[in-house]
């Protein structure tokens, strides 16, 4: 299996680098945590994956198409191959749930009748069978905007599916739930990541669910790759220094 | 104890600052009006010798109704039938006057829902799109409508379409940027999303923007719809027609009771169209609230 290469990857934000210079090899099929504090790049590094952030500098591949070079169409179709959540969910709060669902369908098979509000019968059911998926069927007609947290992120990873994603995009998709909902979202994607096999990176705060949840991690710290090894190479020191947290 | 006096001193802080803009701010406002009526070369008894003529002029398009004829025919004199003897033409040209606004609102609407996209910094898809449809946005509104109507009724003759043309230029433009304005103000997640999956600028549009700004961009449109009921009424002073042609040709031969007669169905009208659109607005932001 190909994997998604990395290389050399920089991001200028005027004076700041945010992402220096990253080199990754991320492999198909596993979950991968993007671990380190707020402001370390995290979420930089995941927005120049889909191309929401144009990085300034370096390559991002994937089966042979080189994605930082992409444009129009073909940057449409990475993106609906490569779906996104969010941690503040990014529903549309003043829609129902199916159509919220709907919505990941449009960059996959886009079609003009859409912009009137119409979606194919295929299409619904499909939307229909990734609710049921995370028990949210009888949710489907209520607003996005009613829901609490959690269940607006399962939502949301339901519109992801919509796409028929190869890689999910995970950024720190449980900072704003509880403990409970954030189980409940870790482990939906846990079961797409192994039922679906799509490749899951994922930005996490937390460094108890990601050594629970993720196959591998990779320590960011200002733009550069400090740790890479699976999470039980992760020692009590090496997370220290990855969160600033000094004994003096 | 500390606390009250930090507190004490920062209300202090406040009252002074406040005080200085208050009275700086009334006497830039008096030295304000002293040179503009220099200007414009107003006299304070000009002004108190004019409102005596305008009671002079109320008294005397004040209908003359005798409380024994109120309810008598159109034939009488002192009834109210006498008064409204024409009412069946201005009920006509009314109607006029309130399909030009209403037919303009709509075409207006419309036209600046389609250029506001191209008019809001975060949703116009290139910024010289952006730069020139703004401009001519502001054109649009800046002329006032007056001038519109004045020149379409030059071209196109006397009428009511020049006064549509006229509100719906000057509708597009405004609404236009009011429009554009709810965009920028608007949640940008939700578009986020839609373009991290792959999704075109009009779908980003249709489903990432529209649902969010909808219910403000109607009680925009409800809005203007009143203002150009007014403004219709005024359009026809330069026979862009409805009824304020109707008015201007009262007013000019001196029929001084059908100019109270007018006056009183056109405050009826804009009263009952502010009541009913502020009902429409109130339900739709309420059933969309909830």
């Amino acid at each position: 299996m190909k994997p998604l290469k990395i290389k050399n990857l920089k991001k200028k934000f005027k004076d700041t680098l945010a992402i220096n210079g990253v080199n990754l090899e991320i492999e198909e099929g596993k979950i991968t945590g993007i671990i380190g504090r707020s402001g370390s790049g995290k979420s930089t590094l995941l927005r120049m994956i889909n191309r929401l952030i144009e990085p300034s500098e370096g390559t991002i591949e994937f089966n042979d198409i080189i994605i930082t070079e992409i444009k129009g169409k073909a940057l449409r179709k990475w993106r609906s191959e490569c779906a996104m959540i969010f941690q503040q969910f990014n529903l549309v709060d003043r829609l129902d749930v199916l159509t919220n669902v709907l919505i990941g369908s449009l960059g996959r098979s886009y079609s003009f009748l859409n912009l009137f509000g119409y979606f194919s019968k295929e299409e619904k059911i499909n939307a229909l069978r990734n609710l049921n998926r995370f028990e949210l069927t009888e949710k489907s007609l209520q607003r996005a905007g009613t829901l609490s947290g959690g269940q607006q992120q399962r939502v949301a990873i339901a519109r992801a599916l919509m796409q028929k994603p190869k890689i999910l995009l995970a950024d720190e998709p449980i900072s704003s739930l509880d403990p409970k909902n954030s189980k409940r979202v870790m482990d939906d994607m846990l079961k797409i990541n192994r039922e679906d096999g799509i490749t899951i990176i994922c930005n996490l705060h937390s460094l108890e669910i990601a050594k629970k949840y993720c196959d591998r991690l990779i320590g960011l710290s200002e733009g550069k790759v400090v740790f890479d090894g699976k999470p039980k190479e992760l020692t009590t020191n090496i997370s220290k220094k990855l969160y600033d947290l000094d004994d003096e | 104890m500390m606390n009250e006096i930090i507190l004490n001193s920062h209300n202090k802080n406040l009252i002074k600052k406040k005080r200085f803009w208050n009275t700086s701010l009334i006497v830039l406002l008096l030295i304000g009006i002293v040179l503009s009526s220099k200007i414009i070369d107003t006299n304070i008894s000009d002004l108190f010798n004019g409102i005596t003529r305008l009671g002079d002029y109320i008294s005397k398009i004040l209908p003359s109704l005798e409380l024994n004829n109120l309810f008598l025919g159109s034939k009488d004199q002192g009834s109210i039938a006498y008064w409204y003897f024409n009412i069946s033409k201005y009920l006509k040209l009314l109607f006029e006057t309130f399909n030009m606004a209403l037919l303009a609102t709509m075409t207006g609407s419309i036209l600046a829902l389609f250029l506001s996209f191209l008019a809001a910094k975060n949703t116009s898809p290139n910024s010289l799109l952006f730069f020139s449809i703004r401009r001519m946005l502001e054109f649009f509104r800046g002329v006032p409508e007056i001038i519109f109507a004045i020149l379409f009724v030059w071209v196109l003759g006397i009428g009511p379409l020049a006064g549509i043309i006229a509100i719906t230029i000057h509708t597009t433009g405004s609404l236009g940027k009011l429009f554009s304005e709810v965009y920028e103000n608007s949640n940008n997640r939700p578009i986020e999303a839609l373009k991290a999956s792959g999704g075109n600028w009009l779908s980003e549009m249709k489903f990432g923007l529209l649902p969010q700004v909808l219910p403000n961009l109607i009680s925009y449109a409800l809005l203007r719809f009143e203002i150009n009921i007014r403004a219709s009424t005024i359009l026809g002073f330069v026979g862009a027609g409805g009824i304020g042609q109707e008015l201007y040709l009262v007013i000019n031969f001196n029929y001084y009771e059908e100019v109270s007669a007018i006056i009183l169905l056109i405050i009826l009208t804009v009263i009952s169209i502010d009541l009913l659109s502020g009902h429409i607005r109130k339900n739709i932001i309420g059933f969309d609230n909830d």
